[in-house]
């Protein structure tokens, strides 16, 4: 069945069994790995990516749901590394061994568009879902409240 | 752009094969455990290599230890550069191929990666950058000692004098190796001692660093395997008539582990593996449950094992005593639970095979995949990716033997093997459980004057010498405190749970016993347990020395009302370590409000790297304090993802 989403910005058309996890679509099907395989159960974000712009586990998402919707991975959140989470990332060096940190940049952007001045209260309701087992999350804390700076800086920081 | 192509291989490689460019290479030595157990193979005197330096002045650095967080990637390329001084931002990154002729043993265990390194390393770079002073020199017909080098640049006496070491590399390859470079002065360092930004921070915030799990080869299919529940169990028989009729279900066939189905993507060969029906030989420990093995170790404790350690005679110090006390602690089988499920990646093709894995142990998973291809290891060719998470438990193998295993049934095709969560979880090699038996006794001034400790706790190695396995008892047989008698002994006990290496295995059960138990003697004899350490570790300058920087930097003595702290001091492979932990207790609830942790581990490559891995290890430690335990019943892992085996999380 031929299923048409927008993702990262273009059109995209998968044809493929509509209850697949649209996790498994971007990884196995359309080669975007930066979308990370953790628990099959939405239980640890590694999966999470934007539909229509909130955080979704894409685990548990059946592709046939997304049809007409825009789908941004971590792959389409910029194309150089300039969004303010990213750049917040970096500037942090938050990652260890990594594997979560696409996950948990999606929920923080997702975060960031709807709080702008996020609180300690928000930071940790929005990314409560998503695991580190490094435990980078002092880091990732930091991270958001950082990125928030940047963004309301117009993008310095 | 990724450091690590997966399907174009390694650039370095290919530049590296028809010889432009410096190539330069050293053995380098392996102290890790495995090899102090003497399952190091022979490393022949066949150097391997270490740098190259592209003619467009771009440095690569060869990594030959696996990265999963801990920043081998980063560190060990400071090594490299501070003795070449090159440009640190021209600096790029590839894992090595495993070559036991020029690396020895590959594998990341043990805490070993920095120390094996830290000679070997700054050597390469030295001899690199001694070999491009002569081939500048060469050229301009100048005596070596009057040329210098700054950052990618060989600079002589002259203004006009300066060359970048790309224009420089192919010539400078050409000669020899020579004998004593010699080091810089630590005083003149520019990267090591310093809080220098991770290599691969930019790949892993835009999706791009390429994992285990992220390998994608042509004409790749996908694969999910049942095993037996029950540890020790297999196949009595199986019926594929439901799995075969999923959609994008290829292929369904029996390995030594279980059930395999290979399917067109990860998803229909996950749905086909589920409508299998199999039935299987639980075996042996079909029965077993957490009940029975910690009476199974209890029981154990209550009679002398094999002696690990004695000073005195704490027996004889016991009956002369009044004042004794004695307490059981037990902690629980621990998953490990990394991020990236186990996955790997295999082809074989004839007389051939090739894996993608993430993995701890490159060697052993050259080897692994070698005996299931029917092959030698010199056949194997062993991609390394990024691990997402190790732990130890991808210090274990098994994952690539059985990839290789479905790869060979299906010659020529690429198998990608996935674990599910439950996977991982249930078929784990797990931090062992393990059950301490206490005694200790008071002298008149109240201080200990004996201190027993009896171990019963599987052994994953084969115990050695006098019975005891120093990996169940470390964190104990390895205290420095100087207590007049001191016994530890050691049952093997062994339930047919697969236990293996979880972090550094003995101290994570062994260090929290034995400070709470110590804390046990320090109320009983009224004493304050910083106090009672200090006076223990008076002969022990650098345990002493992180236990007082900790006490004043936590304020030891005076938490904040209706809160409490708890103190521990540890050498874990040469790393002094103490923490003082600020906890309160609402309603039976625990909540940590504050952990301070001070660390004494010798010269610190990167301080930045070094934080991260202390304050990685407390999140750790604090999830198995707080959260995790793996129950068995009926042979079988009670948990089975995060929603049973919770771990710490943002709040």
């Amino acid at each position: 069945m031929a299923i048409t989403f927008t993702l990262n910005g273009g059109r995209q058309t998968v044809n493929v069994n509509p209850q697949t996890p649209l996790l498994w679509v971007l990884r196995d099907t359309l080669g975007l790995t930066g979308t990370k395989f953790g628990c099959g159960m939405a239980l640890c974000g590694a999966c999470t990516v934007q539909i229509n712009g909130n955080a979704v586990r894409s685990c548990v998402t059946q592709v046939s749901s997304v049809a007409g919707k825009t789908v941004t991975t971590i792959e389409g959140l910029s194309a150089d590394l300039s969004h303010p989470v990213q750049r917040a990332w970096m500037a942090e060096d938050v990652p260890q061994c990594g594997y979560c940190q696409s996950g948990q940049i999606m929920a923080a952007a997702s975060l960031l568009a709807k709080t702008a001045k996020p609180t300690d209260a928000d930071i940790s309701e929005a990314l409560r879902g998503n695991i580190c087992r490094c435990g980078t999350y002092a880091q990732i804390r930091r991270a958001v409240h950082r990125a928030a700076e940047i963004k309301a800086g117009g993008g310095k920081a | 752009m990724s450091a690590i192509t997966v399907v174009n291989r390694r650039s370095f490689l290919r530049t590296g094969g028809i010889g432009l460019g410096l190539l330069l290479g050293f053995t380098l030595p392996e102290r890790s455990k495995l090899a102090a157990q003497g399952r190091r193979p022979a490393v022949a005197a066949k150097p391997g290599a270490y740098i190259h330096i592209g003619t467009d002045d771009t440095v690569t650095f060869l990594i030959t230890k696996a990265e999963m967080g801990q920043g081998t990637v980063t560190s060990l390329s400071m090594l490299l550069a501070e003795e070449l001084d090159c440009d640190w931002a021209k600096v790029r990154t590839e894992f090595a191929p495993v070559d036991p002729a020029s690396y020895g043993m590959q594998g990341v265990v043990g805490s070993a990666s920095i120390r094996s390194s830290w000679a070997p390393l700054r050597q390469a770079g030295a001899s690199a950058r001694v070999m491009l002073l002569e081939a500048a020199a060469h050229r301009w017909g100048a005596d070596k000692s009057q040329l210098r080098t700054e950052r990618g640049f060989v600079v002589g006496t002259s203004p006009n004098q300066r060359l970048s070491y790309g224009s420089l590399s192919e010539a400078a390859s050409k000669l020899p190796l020579p004998a004593n470079a010699p080091l810089k002065d630590p005083k003149l360092y520019s990267l090591i001692g310093k809080p220098v930004k991770r290599l691969d921070t930019r790949d892993k915030v835009s999706g791009q660093a390429k994992f285990g799990i992220d390998a994608r080869i042509p004409g790749m299919v996908y694969a999910s395997i049942a095993r037996c529940p029950v540890f020790g169990g297999k196949v009595s028989s199986f019926d594929d008539t439901k799995a075969k009729a999923i959609p994008g279900v290829k292929n369904v066939l029996q390995i030594s582990t279980g059930v395999a189905v290979v399917g067109e993507n990860t998803w229909a060969a996950m749905q086909g593996r589920k409508a299998l029906e199999i039935k299987w030989d639980e075996g042996p420990n079909a029965s077993q449950n957490s009940a029975a093995i910690s009476r199974m170790f209890a029981d154990l404790a209550q009679k002398p094992g094999a002696v690990a350690k004695q000073t005195g005679d704490a027996e004889k110090a016991l009956a002369a005593t009044a004042k004794k006390l004695s307490a059981e602690y037990e902690a629980p089988y621990l998953s490990h639970a990394p991020m990236e499920p186990l996955n790997c990646t295999a082809v074989v093709r004839g007389d051939s095979c090739e894996i993608w894995a993430s993995t701890q142990m490159q060697s052993g998973s050259r080897d692994a995949a070698a005996k299931a291809a029917g092959l030698t290891p010199e056949n194997v060719k062993v991609n390394t990716l990024y691990m997402g998470g190790g732990f130890g438990r991808r210090a274990r193998v098994d994952y690539v033997g059985e990839t290789v295993e479905i790869a060979k049934a299906i010659p020529g095709v690429p198998v990608k093997l996935t674990w599910s969560r439950e996977d991982d979880m249930q078929h784990d090699f797990y931090r062992p459980a393990s059950y301490v038996k206490f005694g200790g006794a008071l002298d008149a001034e109240g201080w200990p004057s004996v201190f027993t400790a009896r171990v019963a706790c599987p052994s994953f190695g084969a115990a050695r010498g006098n019975g005891v396995d120093s990996t169940a008892v470390e964190g104990l047989h390895t205290l420095e405190y100087r207590i007049p008698n001191l016994t530890v002994d050691y049952h093997r006990a062994d339930a047919g749970i697969p236990t293996s290496y979880w972090r550094a295995v003995g101290y994570t059960q062994n260090t929290f016993f034995a400070a709470s138990f110590l804390d046990e003697l320090a109320a009983a004899g009224g004493k304050d347990p910083v106090e009672l350490r200090k006076r223990l570790l008076a002969e022990s300058p650098r345990l002493l020395g992180v236990l007082e920087v900790v006490a004043a930097k936590a304020g030891w003595g005076a938490p904040p009302p209706g809160r409490f702290q708890g103190v521990a001091v540890v050498n874990n492979i040469g790393s002094f370590t103490a923490q003082v932990a600020e906890v309160s207790v609402t309603q039976g609830k625990l909540r940590v409000h504050r952990v301070v942790c001070a660390v004494d581990c010798g010269h610190v490559v990167n301080p930045a790297i070094v934080r991260q891995q202390i304050e990685s290890g407390i999140v750790f430690g604090l999830s198995a304090a707080l959260k995790g335990a793996i129950t068995i019943d009926r042979g079988r892992v009670q948990q089975g993802n995060f929603d049973s085996y919770d771990v710490l999380r943002i709040d």
